[in-house]
């Protein structure tokens, strides 16, 4: 453990911990815009810079070791002057459309503009301009807006194994994209949009669905037994978004099916109540299905019900088919998307109710 | 009659270009002919040397005759028959080819240590170098001394690094020496990314045995086994030689497992930069060998802790390395005492810009400006004035004639303003504008930005930005305090020294040549008649008579007049090439 002082308060923390860590801890705000806690360090955008007793200039407090007995400054007059002047020259390569942009409230470079209160700009100049060429349905990159903090690459190559894609360029013309700068053809789990501060990347289908006064819902993903929390932003009652936080099981990850596979909510097509099949359909020959080379829920009639008037009906059938066919006849298959627990129990209830072991699974038991 | 005749033909980057190639073929053909005829020459070699500096002489031949050396300038192919038959056949040297003095003042004054054998020994050919004592130092230090000796030695021979930060080579290595690990790496910098520099590249093609040496030893200093020379793909022959190098330690038993015959085992490999600036930053480099994009990285640890493949790392200079096997062999005090209190040794200096003598210099720590520009270069050309020094490749800055006596070393030049860097040295006249070379720096550095940290990626820009306003005459009240405050700001906020030098230039013409920004800026007029749209080319009438060879020469029919009457310079046409300008032969033609 070191002990150091920050801004005249003590603070202890572990070896190894950054000066930033330290400050965060004692809750002493510090503008940074490339750190991610999760993430190697990277010191790129310069704006957490921190004057260190002793030390001949100011430093980066995102990569910097937390020593025995320093003596930090996280604000004054020069560093101030030094942070403004930096935002000033990110945002002089930055397009003005906040207006109409997806971010906009919830932007670190907007946020942090407002602090600063940059209206006028002394270093306008040529800018990054680019063409788009976006065919995929999930990620939106509107890379002027870029301000080259390097978490989207760093999270791909890091948390994700990915590596889809790096920077390119110099100079100016520095830009993040794929190799040869080709569209992005990735896993589109989306873990890049998440971490991007700014409105450089953001999710297709977010596009003109809303930005202010959603509902936040904690919900758990329905699609695996990971069982990652998810944030649903809703709107009218519409679900527009799905986030997920930091200090939840799953650290704010998601995949491509949690982040961006929430369309089902609001599809005519999602089934909302059990359905009892009655009959085939008009016409359908039970052996011969209409539109493909299986007989499938098309085929058939249907009648809606209640839970109870289908667990019912389930019980009685799968009774019938015991008694009259014997054990063996019956199988069960279950699901990924179930937790361990619904899992443990319809193995138990395959095995000791029914009495058999026809019981699997998707990911296998 | 029995001779013994040597010829040696410059084949370093700049003999190569001039064709030394064909002259040493030339000189072949003559020999081997002359010899199927005539047994006449007991031995006779053509013998391929590396760099000897003074390219603005190329191609350099020396010829030796029973020890007595000539030495000829500007040799062409087609010269080399009238040389072998005069000189060689009958004895008569070819006087009107002869280097006059320059070149002997400009060899004479230097003292050449690391540059001792470019020129003088064939670079292909392990034996030349072991001929001139080469090995003897790695030899010595396997065979009778303990790392920490060796620590020691280059710790007090005052050697400072070559790469431009001149942080102590002792102390690093001793860093390198105490940290434990399984795996450590030596790696020589030999990226030389500065445009113009060509000091490594020389060291690399003209005595890569001598780097080697120098890394083996640093290698049983440290306790590493595994080695990398990283240098750029567009060195082709630096690296052709330094393979051939290697492949014939490798023989030798100099390089791979059990070298010299003790249980050591040092694997040396080339890497092949492709041609990024930045690359030459250690961490960048770094990065570049791990198959990664060449970005600095923020330094939490050390190199000597953790550099490459986050292994303990020692990493120095091409000049470095090649001084520690002399050092070993002559000692550190010897060393020491070539320099200044602060920094043993020499340094080797490429001189170019406007002074007669151009080319590789090596001159001890300590020696001051004017004795570089005035006797080893010879002064200035023409009949011009000095107007500044610019040292340190483009990030460094402009040393103005008032600190002529400034003695150099990594001390004294930062004191000035500007750095020594990897050791460029441009001479700069009265017909420089020193905002257009501010400029002219800065286009350099600001294109190389990694692009990692926004000071330097958007800040030299915007630097640029203003400086090009300035000198197309669009300059603003207000314009210099933005750029010196731009300036110092990447100076203190950028995270590596690419970004922290690069306002240097600029800030260094400011402090020293802030009247020109004025004139750019207030009266719209570049004082050393440079930036284009500032100046304008006339016509003097009373002058010109008429003779037409501007209007011949105007590229974009630009001049008016009669012949045997004064002309006329349309202002409204004219490009300002400055054709007519040149191509005046009464100075009839000013511009302002
Ligand atoms: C932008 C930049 C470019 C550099 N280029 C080189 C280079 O081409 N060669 C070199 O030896 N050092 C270069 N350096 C310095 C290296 O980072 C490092 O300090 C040096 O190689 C260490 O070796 P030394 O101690 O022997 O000088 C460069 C540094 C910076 C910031
Ligand atoms: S796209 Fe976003 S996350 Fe990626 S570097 Fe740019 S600003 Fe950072
Ligand atoms: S100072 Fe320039 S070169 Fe160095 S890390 Fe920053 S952007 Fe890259
Ligand atoms: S947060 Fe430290 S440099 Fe960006």
């Amino acid at each position: 453990m070191v002990t150091l002082k920050i801004d005249g308060k003590k603070v202890t923390v572990r070896k190894l911990s950054t000066v930033l860590d330290a400050a965060r801890k004692l809750d002493i705000p510090i503008p940074t815009l490339c750190h991610h806690p999760e993430l190697s360090p990277f010191g790129g955008c310069r704006l957490c810079l921190i004057e260190i007793k002793g030390y001949p200039k100011p430093v980066a407090s995102c990569t910097t070791f937390a020593k025995e007995g320093m003596e930090i400054i996280t604000a004054s007059p020069s560093l101030e002057k030094l942070r403004r002047t930096t935002l000033e020259l990110i945002l002089s390569d930055h397009p003005k459309d906040c207006m109409v942009c997806e971010r906009a409230g919830d932007c670190k470079l907007q946020e942090l503009a407002y602090f600063y209160g940059i209206r006028e700009n002394r270093f306008e100049g040529e800018r990054r301009i680019y063409t788009k060429k976006d065919n995929n349905p999930f990620v939106a990159r509107e890379m002027e807006k870029c301000i080259l903090c390097g978490q989207c690459v760093r999270i791909c190559d890091e948390i994700q194994g990915v590596g889809a894609i790096d920077f390119a360029y110099r100079g100016l013309k520095t830009k993040i994209c794929p190799p040869f700068e080709k569209d992005l053809d990735c896993e589109f789990c989306g873990q890049c949009v998440s971490v991007c501060p700014t409105g450089a990347l953001t999710g297709k289908m977010w596009a003109h669905k809303g930005r202010q006064n959603f509902k936040e819902v904690e919900t758990v993903c329905p699609y695996c037994g990971c069982g990652c929390n998810l944030t649903l932003h809703v709107w009218r009652n519409e679900v527009i978004r799905v986030s997920s936080k930091e200090d939840t099981i799953n650290e704010g990850w998601l995949c491509a099916k949690g982040r961006f596979g929430y369309g089902f909510i609001h599809s005519p097509d999602r089934l909302a109540k059990p359905l009892i099949r009655t009959a085939p359909k008009e016409g359908v020959d039970l052996n011969k299905p209409q539109n493909s080379s299986r007989f499938t829920i098309h085929d058939s009639q249907f009648k809606e019900v209640s839970w109870d008037e289908a667990l019912d009906y389930i019980a009685v059938k799968l009774k019938e088919t015991k008694e009259k066919y014997g054990s063996d006849a019956v199988g069960g298959l279950s699901s990924a998307r179930c937790t361990n627990e619904e899992n443990y129990l319809f193995q138990k209830f395959i095995r000791a109710v029914i009495g058999t072991n026809n019981v699997d699974h998707c990911a296998r038991y | 009659m029995n001779k013994d005749i040597a010829i040696k033909v410059c084949a370093g980057t700049g003999g190569v270009a001039s064709g030394g190639e064909e002259v040493l073929s030339a000189f072949r053909n003559s020999i081997s002919s002359a010899g199927l005829e005539a047994t006449i020459y007991e031995k006779c070699s053509a013998h391929r040397v590396g760099c000897r500096g003074f390219c603005a002489k190329d191609v350099l031949v020396d010829v030796i005759i029973n020890g007595e050396k000539t030495t000829y300038k500007h040799i062409k192919p087609d010269m080399v028959a009238r040389i072998f038959d005069e000189h060689i056949m009958k004895g008569n040297p070819v006087t009107e080819w002869i280097v006059g003095e320059a070149y002997f003042n400009f060899h004479n004054k230097q003292t050449k240590v690391v540059l001792s054998h470019c020129g003088e020994i064939d670079p292909e050919d392990i034996n030349a170098y072991i001929a001139v004592g080469g090995y003897k130092a790695a030899k010595k230090a396997f065979a009778s001394m303990s790392p920490e000796e060796i620590v020691d030695v280059v710790k007090s021979s005052n050697l400072r690094g070559r790469g431009g930060a001149g942080f102590p080579t002792g102390i690093k290595w001793e860093l390198g020496l105490r940290i434990e690990s399984d795996i450590k790496y030596v790696i020589c910098n030999g990226d030389e990314g500065d445009p113009g520099a060509f000091m490594d590249r020389s060291v690399m093609e003209g005595d890569p045995h001598a780097v080697i040496e120098g890394m083996i030893i640093c290698a049983k200093a440290t306790g590493s086994h595994h080695g990398y020379i990283y240098v750029r793909a567009e060195y082709p022959l630096a690296v052709k030689r330094l393979q051939m190098a290697i492949d014939q330690c490798k023989q030798s038993g100099f390089l791979g497992n059990n070298i010299f015959g003790t249980d050591f085992g040092f694997d040396l490999k080339i890497f092949q930069g492709a041609g990024a600036f930045v690359c030459g930053e250690a961490t960048a480099l770094m990065r570049s060998i791990e198959g990664k994009r060449g970005m600095p990285t923020p330094k939490l640890w050390r190199s000597a802790e953790k550099g490459l493949w986050d292994k303990p790392t020692v990493l120095n200079n091409v000049e470095t390395f090649a001084n520690i096997p002399r050092i070993i062999m002559n000692g550190a005090n010897w060393y020491r005492n070539l320099g200044t209190d602060r920094s043993g040794g020499t340094k080797v200096f490429s001189l170019s810009g406007k002074v007669k003598n151009t080319g590789l210099i090596e001159v001890p720590l300590g020696v001051t400006l004017r004795d570089i520009i005035f006797d080893i270069g010879g002064g200035i050309e023409g009949e011009k004035s000095f107007k500044a020094l610019q040292t340190g490749g483009p990030s460094g800055g402009c040393i103005p004639a008032e600190f002529l006596d400034t003695e150099v070393d990594y001390e004294s030049l930062a004191q000035v303003g500007s750095i020594m860097g990897s050791g460029g040295m441009v001479v700069l006249d009265e017909t420089s504008c020193m905002v257009n070379t501010a400029k002219f720096f800065l286009e350099f550095t600001q294109a190389e930005s990694c692009g990692k940290c926004t000071p330097c990626r958007i800040g030299t820009k915007r630097m640029l930005e203003i400086l090009e306003r300035i000198t197309s005459g669009n300059g603003k009240e207000g314009d210099i305090e933005l750029l010196e405050e731009l300036g110092h700001h990447i100076r203190a906020t950028s995270l590596c020294g690419l970004g922290m030098t690069a306002p240097n230039p600029v800030l260094s013409t400011l402090r020293y040549f802030r009247n020109e920004y004025e004139s750019h800026i207030r009266d719209k007029k570049c004082p050393a008649a440079v930036c284009k749209d500032l100046i304008t080319y006339s016509v003097l009438e009373e002058i010109c008579n008429g003779c037409g060879a501007c209007k011949r020469a105007c590229p974009a029919d630009a001049v008016r007049g009669k012949r045997k009457s004064p002309h006329r310079i349309d202002p409204e046409i004219c490009i300002k090439c400055g054709t007519c300008f040149d191509a005046c032969k009464f100075k009839a033609i000013i511009k302002i």
